[in-house]
């Protein structure tokens, strides 16, 4: 480290080129990544998976077309075995890439801002408006969700996508919210938000200036948090059908696999690979966590003490 | 001091369960157009509505009054009086039979197995954080394996290794239905083996979400100057553990108790689908899949008041627990 300190202070120096800066944070990052090897393994799997979907579907054929013999396992021909109705499992699994990252992380764009909304507004704005907002959190987080989920889908049933990324985001922002509330709390009051208020600066321009960069890794770990969440809460609407059959996911997947008996005819390959897929997607994001906890606790850093020996 | 705390704490959660039961006022009429007749609708495509079905929604759903202001008050009156109506999956039962009948069965599965793993996982997670780099340290990523599963993947997973392969636990339902139900020892010999899986799914479901909080508390609260004292002080490193360290560690663990309740109950629901148990879940899927709108609003306001009640005993647990909220209040 002693002798990469002094290029560091020579790339730092030119502060003029924008460009410059941006090279450093990206180097910064990187040895972020080299230092936290879960963080790596996240992006590693994340970056995968969205690779897949934005091109995986070109590659495979029509998923529901039926391409070969009922049931059948993984052979060198169909990779994951067909479905019921001799689909290939691998290509539905492609596919349904897609879909499913589209929900999670779309719910969790809307459900990440409603959270930024009521609770950095609350938080900065205070008085009875911020009691009002705060008792709404916290009374959105502790009403179980699914079943709320469930009868509010039940009643919508209808198809496409747009329902489903809209329920799940209008009932998930609570937690992120009640984080964020805090933060801009204990960020409102030091000096420097002071000082940019006594200068006369505008309320949204000190939030978004002042307040908003240093709650950037809470707001990060939050929205991760809530795209897990939208992706499990998605899959188990979809397996209990409550889905559109028409969109391909992993959790209609899973539902096609449950209601044609794939458990007991023994059929692994159609119905393990979709939740294997969610649970990967999930760790993938659970990771990136981790190496953000990291970064905001050093208290949890892990030093490789050097070998003795 | 201790009374204006439960005050506090009971008036959080009357306007909680107040917001929910009119969340659950708000629903119907939520769909465009008469609510009554959309239902009909919709009943009639899975099953013949029984007749005076219409009187018996309009009333269900209160929309037969004049103004909103009065239908409200009216639904308010009929919960109050513990009328949630008639389930059409089972024409005539009352919705409050059904639900009392499914709720045991909920309860003690997953009351059980989450106290279960609440204990283990806080165990194993201030073992992780007091010998880190230790090998149940390097253990973690696999326990975050296991929480980003769905339950029900999970479900699926355990019962085809152990009901479908191995034949040793039974596939689905919660006894064996030639046995009459009761305190008799075969029975419950029954239910316990039915119990064994959805059991285990829960438990290691969850096992990896408080493992991890407790070790990242325990790492957090090691680097305590009371800690060191205690050190100093030249004590065992078990007391220092149990005594200094992970005392104070566990206090966030049962804040997230409470967030954590309604997310474990979300999962149980569908995992006793996946294993057919008598519970709340799976009637909930059945008053989905037919339609059945009284019994889902039933179920609904059941488990949010079974979650908020939960959440209640926590609060009032934390102040036996932590001295200092005593002395805030």
């Amino acid at each position: 480290m002693s002798i990469t300190g002094p290029t560091e202070v020579l790339s730092a120096a030119p502060a003029t080129h924008p460009t410059a800066g941006l090279l450093n944070r990206l180097r910064a990052a990187g040895r972020r990544l080299r230092d936290s090897p879960r963080m790596l393994t996240g992006v590693v799997i994340i970056a995968f998976f969205v690779l897949l979907a934005i091109f995986g579907p070109l590659l495979v054929h029509n998923p529901n077309s039926f391409v070969g013999p009922p049931l059948a396992g993984p052979s060198a021909k169909f990779w994951l075995g067909t479905t019921q109705s001799g689909q290939n499992v691998l290509d539905q699994l492609v596919v349904a890439t897609r879909g499913t990252l589209e929900v999670g992380f779309a719910a969790a764009v809307i459900a990440t801002l409603v959270a930024l909304a009521i609770g950095i507004g609350g938080g900065f704005a205070g008085g009875v408006g911020d009691e009002a907002l705060n008792l709404l959190t916290n009374v959105v987080l502790v009403i179980p969700v699914l079943p709320l989920v469930i009868i509010i889908a039940a009643y919508l049933k209808s198809g496409g996508l747009a329902p489903m990324i809209f329920v799940i985001a209008v009932t998930t922002w609570a937690g992120s919210a009640r984080v964020l509330r805090g933060m801009t709390l204990s960020v409102r009051n030091r000096d420097y938000v002071l000082a940019a208020r006594v200068s006369g600066e505008r309320a949204w321009r000190i939030v978004i200036v002042e307040i908003l960069p240093n709650l950037s890794a809470f707001i990060i770990s939050g929205f991760i948090f809530t795209v897990i969440f939208a992706i499990l809460t998605q899959a188990g609407l979809a397996f209990i059908g409550l889905e559109s059959p028409d969109t391909l996911t992993w959790g209609n997947m899973l539902y096609f696999a449950q209601n044609d008996e794939a458990l007991s005819s023994g059929a692994w390959w159609w119905f393990v690979p979709p939740g294997l897929c969610i649970a990967l997607v999930g760790t993938g994001l659970s990771l990136i966590n981790f190496g953000l906890d990291e970064i905001l606790n050093p208290r949890l850093r892990m030093y490789k003490a050097p070998k003795s020996r | 001091m201790r009374t204006r705390y439960f005050a506090r704490k009971l008036g959080f959660y009357l306007v909680a369960l107040w917001g929910a039961l009119t969340l659950n006022f708000f629903l119907p009429r939520l769909i465009p157009g008469n609510p009554v007749e959309a239902l009909l609708a919709r009943m009639s495509q899975t099953g013949n509505p029984p007749p005076g079905e219409y009187k018996a929604l309009q009333a269900l759903l209160g929309v037969g009054g004049s103004n909103i202001a009065s239908q409200y008050v009216h639904y308010l009156g009929q919960l109050a009086q513990l009328n949630l109506g008639v389930s059409i999956t089972d024409f005539p039962v009352p919705v409050t039979t059904i639900i009392s009948t499914a709720l045991p069965w909920t309860i003690v599965l997953v009351g059980t197995a989450t106290v279960l793993a609440f204990i283990v996982g806080t165990a194993l997670g201030a073992l992780a954080g007091w010998r880190r780099n230790k090998w149940l340290d390097s253990v973690i990523p696999a326990t975050t394996f296991l929480t980003a599963m769905p339950y029900f993947w999970l479900a699926l997973l355990l019962l085809y290794l152990f009901a479908v392969l191995l034949r040793l636990l039974p596939l689905n339902g919660g006894y064996d239905p030639t046995l009459t139900i009761g305190w008799s020892g075969p029975f419950i010999a029954s239910a316990l083996e039915h119990s064994i899986l959805p059991a285990v799914t829960i438990v290691l479901a969850q096992l990896g979400g408080w493992l991890l909080s407790m070790r990242n508390m325990t790492l957090t609260t090691l680097s305590e100057d009371y800690v060191v004292a205690a050190e100093a002080k030249g004590l065992s490193p078990r007391r220092v553990l149990i005594r200094y360290a992970a005392r104070n560690a566990v206090l966030p663990s049962f804040t997230g108790f409470a967030i954590s309740l309604g997310f474990v109950v979300s999962g149980s629901i569908i995992m006793e689908i996946v294993f057919s148990y008598p519970g709340i879940g799976y009637e909930l899927l059945q008053a989905v899949q037919n339609s059945d709108y009284a019994l889902m609003q039933g179920i609904f306001l059941v488990i949010t008041i079974a979650v908020l009640a939960a959440n209640f005993f926590v609060d009032m647990l934390y102040v036996f627990i932590d001295p200092r909220t005593r002395q805030q209040l």
